[in-house]
């Protein structure tokens, strides 16, 4: 046996390394402790202000233990109402204008010029945050859940448009192929051979959309576009805490309700 | 269900449902669209529709007031641009720190007790995600004040839930014959750890940090919004202003990160992968 290792061969395993390439993992250590330093020197951090905030913690904490839904459930029941509406209306809406907008951003079905266009209206719709469009939705149709459902609208589109593309794009051609050759039209291809190759993925995206609607319905209210989000922002200028406490236990009941009710049903599709 | 006859029984030709299912189907609609159309009507109540109309009008006014974009501007930029690559990587760090032992806690085949441990992991992560990173950002200016450590800290809250629900599901996922097999050698709990399950679930630990890093460079540029730091502030104070051809240079300069972190993390994710 002493002779084998002797021979050179190893007597212990060892972990296989990470990098191969040593001068490489030696850069990027280096850069990273660098990039690190550099970062948390230039966090500027108010010692006072801070000591201050411990207090504010506590209180905010002790908000939520003890959170204030009564005194003004008002401005929460309006916020509330808000928010839902807006969140179905505009996942509604986002739904029926993806679906043109998909079949047209699909190649297998649409002509270059058609897929240059809707390709174009998803980039477009994608590109910046909820936040950034509902301040040049509320500058344009002023305050209030109507810029909130036009900026959800156009997310929703979007986000759903894109993926129902790829999904229309990766159906299965075989089968598209199979209705064509009974001499169906157009519409009649893409109901009975698309549709119903896309259908689950399109309910189970929509239902998930849903959620994400509601979660960003509270966040357009920051900029004025409607909301439980403009009445969570009126209470944390006011600093009670405990009413701020109480609209986000509410907002993450409903979110866990959403998310539990979109889980049930992409498994009852699938 | 498919079904080749009629009630009476002689073929009539081939049909998708039988009656009662799109029946009900119709029904499910009809209700969807009474709901939506009752959501409109509560929604839209306060709208003041002169408003609406004038929305063409507006946009075109903004339109006119954005170009052309104030290019010098640009310059007082680079500071904040800096602030916002730090709220997002400081803030993924934190994250990563502190969802990796409560993904640890949420698995079910890791976590020390399914009955107590596991739901309050659970708990801790939903609670995460369902509050969106402004939203963490208002409530830690409001505790913390204004600053960049506010929008590190909104960054890692949003964060934590993000990466901890699929960092548990991956947990969940592991083979269990390869912490059998470490466990049969007679290696100690954190031996199995180390060499059963670390390895399993690194490369799904790397592509989630990356794929949330980039999620935060997007959040942490408008985080400023509410004054945690960053591109956003800058964005606010231009909004307050109306200083419009400022706001174009903000848009493109947000754009531009935007559009340059998804390009580092699709080269990170193929040298990963």
């Amino acid at each position: 046996m002493s002779t084998v290792a002797a021979a050179g061969y190893p007597r212990a395993w060892r972990r296989p390394p990470f990098f191969r390439n040593r001068t490489l993992k030696w850069a990027l250590v280096t850069g990273a402790v660098v990039y690190l330093l550099l970062a948390l020197a230039s966090v500027e951090v108010n010692w006072a202000r801070l000591s201050e905030g411990w207090l504010r913690a506590a209180r905010l904490f002790a908000g939520f233990l003890t959170p204030d839904f009564v005194s003004r459930w008002g401005d929460i029941w309006q916020g509330l109402i808000e928010s839902l509406t807006m969140t179905v209306t505009s996942t509604v809406a986002g739904i029926l204008l993806s679906v043109p907008i998909a079949l047209g951003a699909a190649r297998n079905l649409a002509p270059w010029w058609l897929y240059g266009i809707c390709r174009g209206i998803i980039a477009l719709a994608r590109v910046f945050q909820e936040i950034i469009i509902a301040i040049f939705f509320v500058a344009m149709v002023g305050f209030g859940p109507f810029a909130g459902f036009l900026t959800l609208s156009l997310s929703t589109i979007g986000f759903l448009a894109k993926l129902l593309a790829d999904d229309i794009e990766e159906a299965d051609p075989s089968q598209v192929e199979a209705v064509r050759a009974t001499g169906a039209g157009w519409w009649q291809t893409v109901d009975y051979a698309i549709a119903s190759q896309v259908m689950p993925r399109l309910i189970g995206l929509s239902a998930y959309r849903f959620d994400i609607n509601f979660r960003e319905s509270a966040v357009v209210g920051i900029v004025g576009a409607g909301g439980i989000g403009a009445t969570l922002n009126t209470a944390l200028d006011r600093y009670e805490f405990d009413s701020a406490a109480a609209i986000l236990l509410i907002i993450i009941g409903i979110v866990m309700l959403c998310e539990y009710g979109s889980g049930m049903i992409r498994k009852r599709i699938q | 269900m498919a079904v080749l006859t009629d009630a009476s029984g002689s073929p009539r030709g081939w049909r998708l449902r039988t009656g009662k299912d799109s029946l009900v189907r119709w029904f499910g609609w009809l209700a969807l669209v009474a709901l939506t159309v009752f959501c409109w009507r509560v929604m839209t109540a306060d709208t003041i529709w002169v408003f609406v109309q004038d929305a063409p009008t507006q946009a075109a006014d903004i339109f006119g007031r954005m170009v052309p974009p104030r290019w010098d501007y640009a310059n007082r930029l680079w500071w904040p641009l800096w602030d916002t690559l730090n709220i997002a990587t400081l803030g993924t760090i934190i994250a990563l720190v502190l969802a990796v032992p409560l993904a640890f806690l949420a698995a079910r085949n890791t976590t020390p007790s399914v009955m107590f441990v596991r739901p309050v992991a659970l708990f801790i992560i939903v609670a995460s995600r369902s509050i969106n990173a402004l939203i963490w950002g208002l409530l830690l200016v409001a505790v913390l004040g204004p600053g960049v450590l506010a929008g590190i800290i909104a960054i890692a809250l949003r964060a934590i839930g993000f990466i901890g629900k699929l960092l548990y599901e991956a947990i969940e996922e592991i083979d269990e014959r390869q912490v059998e097999a470490i466990k049969a050698t007679g290696a100690s709990g954190a031996q199995v750890m180390a060499y059963g399950i670390v390895p399993q679930i690194l490369p799904a630990l790397a592509t989630i940090a990356v794929f949330r890093w980039d999620i935060n460079i997007r959040e942490s540029t408008v985080l400023g919004l509410v004054g945690a730091g960053g591109l956003g502030l800058a964005l606010e104070a231009s909004l307050n202003t109306l200083a419009w051809p400022q706001v174009t240079v903000i848009l493109l300069m947000i754009l531009a990160t935007v559009l340059v972190s998804e390009w580092v993390t699709a080269k990170v994710r193929r040298a990963i992968i």
